[in-house]
């Protein structure tokens, strides 16, 4: 019983970060309909940054963290404006191949900058340091990671629901067309969204980064994130979370009671078997146009 | 009456097809202008080329709104300017409210207070519409998706607005009451452009019709003179002359007026 909660709690506190990163891929995806796939190396590059930030210029703590999110909103404005704005005539092949190759330059920008070797993040809270309730280990980071992940999703519900860029943003992602005919300026909707998801990300890669800093550190979150972002149904926010919570959770289960060497590998069986019975996702809906 | 759209000579292109092929007309303000056509004839491609929704285009000519020019201008810098425009199909946002949608019609003004008058003013016009305040537009019916299109144009307090076929895929009752709605809008001082295929109905709420085929006018007039053209008769408003009966004429006279 106590193995089944242990579990459990691990599931959820990694399903946090699933989330965060399927969280910001979905933001992209309900505008633009291009999965990005380099939203993982931008979460990289934006968690070096603050690493550089606290090591090389021995800032504290808040101020390189908070230079760090105004870098991620930035990366995420200047890519979508110097680089996917400028595609001719995107289709949405070309664009997917766009985020691959900008995937690459900054893996590659980040590997020659910092090398490829583990790095160690000086944050407050190792990965080691935890707290028993019961019999339950609980690790501090999987706590600050789940608490920063709801407060994150909170802020967005709020701003989605409350604020009229909120709603100007998702009558963008609904219906740019109608959305531009009152007067929305969706060029610079489209580049908030990628600032925003960018920030998202980069919330993920530095609550990850403690636990394993070099390159290729987001290659399993963005994945799985990706996988839960499907699995939701690619356009539900609420969707992408739930299906994200329950992929960490199902992933530990798995690896405890059946087998731990395929462990990360049942993320996608799931993708696959939730592809076979409701392709369009589980939790995402669809309207007929009516004439 | 001063002319309050001017457009002169436009030529609109999609890829390589010639759409448009130097269209001229004027829209006088306060007035309701028709433009009627077939299908395929460029009536929609002219409001679009308008709004500036067709990238690059138009290819040649002027669009003055006011006397300055709008062409090659953004989308949302032409609304701004005071246009509104409800295209074909009545694109709505399938999940936001219909409040929200009207919230959104206002996007560009600032004033709370006269949003909210505003919308129950639109409320006023379209009264099933308050019924359905909370509900999502994809949940809503075909004519009240335009009721709510149009709804969300007027939100803008345009001085002109442009309706591309309003008349599409409703059944009469509510095509009726649609322009009746279009009408009064028309009396508060908002001008209107219309492209429609329902010409008699069209027709007989406008100051001016104008014809379009293969993306040239053919004839403009008066609304009242061309519903009761012979030409106009026959092609747009179903009614048979009885020469037509020999196929031939119907060939010559339609060729001559091209």
């Amino acid at each position: 019983m106590i193995d089944l909660i242990q579990m459990i709690v691990n599931g959820v506190a990694v399903g946090s970060s699933y989330a965060l990163m399927g969280l910001a891929m979905v933001i992209i995806y309900k505008t633009s309909e291009v999965p990005n796939f380099a939203q993982g190396e931008m979460a990289l590059i934006s968690s070096f940054f603050a690493m550089m930030l606290l090591t090389s210029f021995n800032m504290s703590l808040y101020l390189a963290f908070f230079l760090t999110f105004v870098f991620a909103v930035l990366l995420g404005f200047f890519l979508e404006f110097a680089i996917l704005r400028r595609a001719k005539e995107p289709n949405i092949l070309g664009m997917i191949v766009i985020t691959i190759g900008i995937e690459m330059i900054i893996l590659g920008f980040v590997s020659w900058k910092f090398g490829a070797d583990q790095k160690t993040m000086p944050f407050p809270i190792g990965p080691y340091d935890s707290f028993i309730i019961g019999d339950i280990f609980v690790s501090k980071l999987e706590v600050l990671t789940l608490v920063a992940a709801l407060l994150l999703m909170t802020t967005l519900y709020l701003f989605f629901r409350y604020s009229k860029l909120g709603l100007a943003m998702k009558a963008t992602q609904q219906n740019s067309v109608a959305a531009q005919i009152v007067g929305v300026r969706t060029n610079r909707i489209m580049m908030m969204t990628w600032g925003i998801s960018s920030l998202v990300g980069a919330v993920a890669g530095l609550l990850i980064s403690p636990t394993i800093m070099q390159p290729f550190m987001m290659w399993d979150p963005m994945l799985k994130g990706f996988a839960a972002a499907v699995m939701g149904g690619m356009t539900s926010l609420p969707g992408v979370i739930v299906a994200a919570y329950m992929l960490g959770i199902i992933e530990n289960l798995f690896g405890g009671y059946i087998s731990i060497e395929f462990k990360t590998v049942v993320a996608f069986v799931i993708i696959v078997l939730v592809l076979c019975v409701k392709p369009s996702g589980l939790f995402a809906r669809h309207y007929i146009k009516k004439v | 009456m001063p002319d309050l759209l001017e457009v002169k000579n436009i030529e609109t292109y999609y890829d390589l097809v010639y759409a448009i092929r130097g269209a001229s007309f004027a829209v006088k303000e306060g007035s309701i202008t028709t433009i009627l056509g077939n299908n395929g004839a460029g009536k929609s491609t002219i409001l679009k080329t308008i709004m500036g929704q067709i990238e690059d285009q138009p290819d040649k000519g002027i669009i003055e709104y006011d006397g300055i020019p709008i062409q090659h201008k953004d989308t949302d810098e032409i609304v701004r300017k005071g246009i509104a425009y409800v295209p074909e199909g009545r694109e709505v946002f399938e999940e936001l409210t219909v409040h929200e949608h009207l919230l959104m019609g206002a996007y560009i003004r600032k004033d709370t207070s006269g949003i909210k008058k505003d919308i129950e003013q639109v409320f006023d016009y379209f009264p099933v519409l308050r019924e359905r305040t909370n509900q999502w537009a994809g949940t809503l019916s075909g004519g009240e998706q335009q009721m709510l299109a149009i709804g969300r144009a007027l939100m803008l307090r345009p001085r002109l607005l442009l309706l591309d076929e309003p008349s599409l895929g409703l059944s009469p009752i509510l095509v009726k009451e649609i322009f009746s709605i279009i009408s009064a809008i028309n009396k508060k001082g908002v001008t209107i452009l219309l492209v429609e295929q329902n010409a008699n109905m069209a027709l007989s709420i406008s100051n001016t019709g104008l014809i379009l085929e293969n993306g040239r006018f053919v004839m403009k007039g008066k609304a009242k003179d061309l519903l009761e053209d012979k030409d106009v008769k026959e092609f747009y408003l179903g009614i048979k002359s009885e020469t037509s009966a020999k196929g031939y004429q119907r060939w010559k006279r339609k060729k001559a007026w091209r």
